[in-house]
């Protein structure tokens, strides 16, 4: 068995047992945390297959803004209130056994990528060219119809979104801030001028 | 890319460029100009149609590096789906505008619904069949899921989103084991490379897992949970749409992931599509006979009626394919015309979707009557009827590939499902009416000159039907 062959078992092994805790762990923040975890070991197994620039816009995506917005919306959801404040003590030792797990696996790449040999049938090195070049050139060259199909199935997601979430509802008020600046003095505060009045004194 | 990719591309393009425009038209103008915004997607769905005629040449035409394919197939399926979304559109808007359900969404999504079929039908790429069919189901999630007062519309659309991404993602991770196989995304690239592949086991593993993807689609059993209460709780005008231009896709991405993709594995995938022929045939044809709900049954149908398509693909002969896209031709015409006669019947807050509703319609009603009675005989496959030769030629498809059992367990399952369709024509013409009031005809003049045209074109194409099935033959020998 080759080293990168028990690299591999190494990440694969850790990011299914993470799956696992994702739709095993009671606790929702537990699971968004061992979600993270998945999608780090996956990234690094494709960091073995030499897809860095894949590898890293997963991290980048996926554990940098995906997951931090999930973060924060299971911890704002969840009605238990009480146990949300108490969170930094409680939620430690997962976080620290998740910072722990995916920090071995960086430096275990660490040590793998610097044995690693290239292997021959990677198109990129073929053409001499780096990663990103090289997908940014497969995506609008051979991939050109595939990339504009996926740019409508993202319109026909916003026009869904909207059509079922818009409602118009009477009687809600809307700011038009161009008439808003618009507005003179004189139609804000009306002088009115009127006779002096006094106080009727109760009469008792 | 060249101007010739540009050109093979045409309809595509121009149907994009339409919807756009009528995305902004609906998004700048107010409720009642849409009868203007309905017309306008009607001329997009005539003129995408006359593009896709006048592009298309004798030979197979591929562009964007084989990723779309340009023949006789695609030309087949797509002209059909155009036809049955104008039906959809012309029968929906007087449904909408009663129901108060937004009409320019509906007509945008359903264009984009379209436009996923003809990208599934015509793709030469693991990746472009997967993004069609991401297209399409997308929009059909949206679509149920419209009428956003109803509960029972919002749990059919829940329903069919689940299940629908657990299929895709089936179908991708069969898929990406191909892939790992073959090490190419291309169709004819892999089915090229599967007789030298020292992978087997992975490609027939990837097969199975894209062959629980097709038969989702399909809704064939064991794989068809959804579909009867997605065509109960669905708007019937997205009933319509789902029951009969996703059938013309389903066909059209399994020919291509099994013919054009692991033709050389030919014999492993037709046992599993017999298989799923059968089953479908028994579960469709029993449980339709206890439905007391019109649309149920009517899906039930739709399941038995998926068992006999797979009989002609399962066949694996260029006539079982042919059949197989003449009875989806057939079926989706009759679809219409079922739920259309379900739909012209119903008014706001009544939706004629029981079978007791038809009760004595003929006394209510001679023409609902009539072409209801057209219909059912159409499905259940009464001969001179274009049901009936559909049903003919899958089971000829059958006996030729030397699948004689097949066939006489389709021919056993036609007669029993012969029985629930009769029972709607005897509820009909035989039993008393609830209530003596006459339905009046649907005011709207077009919806009924489409559906009786609709029904009409069984009737002719039932005696006609030769120069179809001569177009099917052609899209697989040359």
């Amino acid at each position: 068995m080759t080293i990168q062959l028990a690299a591999f078992y190494f990440f694969a092994s850790i990011s299914v047992l993470a799956a696992l805790g994702v739709i095993g762990l009671r606790n929702p923040v537990h699971a968004v945390l061992s979600l993270v975890l998945t999608f780090f070991s996956t990234a690094c197994i494709w960091m073995l297959l030499q897809a860095e620039f894949l590898a890293l816009a997963l991290i980048v995506v996926y554990v940098g803004a995906v997951m931090v917005l999930f973060l924060f919306v299971v911890m704002m959801l969840d009605i238990q209130v009480a146990e949300t404040r108490e969170g930094f003590v409680r939620y430690l030792p997962i976080g620290l056994g998740v910072a722990v797990v995916m920090l071995l696996e960086i430096l275990a790449l660490i040590g793998i990528r610097a044995m690693q040999v290239v292997p021959p049938a990677n198109p990129a090195r073929v053409d001499g060219l780096s990663n990103v070049a090289w997908i940014g050139q497969a995506l609008y060259t051979e991939y050109l119809l595939p990339f504009e199909v996926a740019a409508l199935i993202l319109t026909v997601g916003m026009v869904a979104a909207v059509a079922l979430t818009l409602r118009r509802r009477k009687g809600v008020r809307h700011q038009f801030p161009s008439q808003q600046v618009q507005a003179k003095p004189r139609e804000r505060v009306r002088l009115v001028s009127m006779p002096a009045e006094c106080k009727e004194e109760p009469k008792s | 890319m060249s101007w010739n990719d540009v050109i093979v591309l045409l309809p595509e393009i121009f149907l994009t460029g339409s919807i756009c425009m009528l995305l902004l038209l609906d998004a700048f103008s107010d409720d009642r100009s849409a009868m203007g915004l309905h017309r306008l997607s009607m001329l997009a769905l005539v003129l995408t149609a006359g593009l896709v005629v006048w592009g298309h040449g004798e030979a197979a035409t591929s562009a964007f590096y084989g990723m779309f394919i340009n023949d006789t197939l695609a030309e087949i399926l797509i002209l059909f789906s155009i036809l049955c979304t104008a039906i959809v559109l012309v029968l929906a808007s007087p449904y909408l505008r009663q129901r108060r359900i937004a009409i320019g969404e509906f007509h945008t999504l359903t264009l984009f619904a379209l436009l996923g079929v003809m990208f599934l039908v015509s793709a030469g790429n693991l990746v472009m069949i997967y993004l069609g069919l991401e297209l399409l189901t997308l929009s059909s999630y949206a679509l149920v899921a419209l009428d956003r007062d109803s509960r029972l519309c919002s749990e059919a659309a829940i329903k069919y989103f689940v299940l629908g991404a657990l299929s895709s993602g089936m179908l991708l991770y069969g898929m990406s084991l191909i892939y790992g196989a073959t090490g190419s995304l291309d169709l004819a690239t892999i089915n090229a490379a599967i007789a030298q592949t020292p992978h087997m086991t992975l490609m027939l593993i990837g097969l199975v897992f894209l062959m629980v993807g097709i038969a989702f689609k399909f809704g064939a059993v064991p794989f068809h949970m959804w579909l009867p209460d997605v065509y109960e709780g669905a708007p019937t005008a997205v009933t319509i749409f789902i029951s009969s231009v996703s059938k013309l896709a389903a066909v059209g991405m399994a020919l291509r992931l099994l013919d054009l993709g692991l033709g050389n594995m030919g014999p492993y995938w037709q046992q599993m599509l017999a298989v799923l022929a059968v089953l479908s045939l028994v579960i469709g044809s029993l449980v339709a006979i206890v439905q007391t709900s019109l649309k149920r049954m009517l899906a039930y149908s739709t399941i038995g009626h998926m068992g006999y398509l797979f009989l002609g693909l399962s066949a694996g002969t260029a006539f079982g394919y042919a059949s197989a896209v003449f009875y989806a031709v057939a079926y989706s015409l009759m679809a219409t015309a079922a739920f259309g006669i379900i739909l012209a019947m119903s008014r706001a807050g009544f939706e004629a979707d029981q079978i007791a509703d038809l009760k004595g319609l003929n006394q209510r009603s001679p023409w609902f009557a009539g072409m209801m009675l057209i219909v059912m005989f159409s499905l259940a496959g009464v001969p001179p009827l274009f049901g009936f030769f559909a049903k003919l030629l899958v089971l000829q498809a059958a006996i030729q590939a030397g699948m004689l059992w097949l066939a006489i367990v389709g021919a056993v399952f036609a007669i029993i499902s012969a029985y629930y369709y009769l029972r709607v024509v005897k509820v009909m013409y035989f039993d008393e009416p609830a209530d003596d009031t006459k339905l009046a005809p649907n005011s709207d003049l077009s919806l009924r000159w489409v559906l009786s045209a609709n029904a009409l074109v069984l009737l002719v194409l039932g005696v006609t039907w030769s120069p179809l099935l001569e177009w099917c033959l052609r899209a697989f020998t040359s």
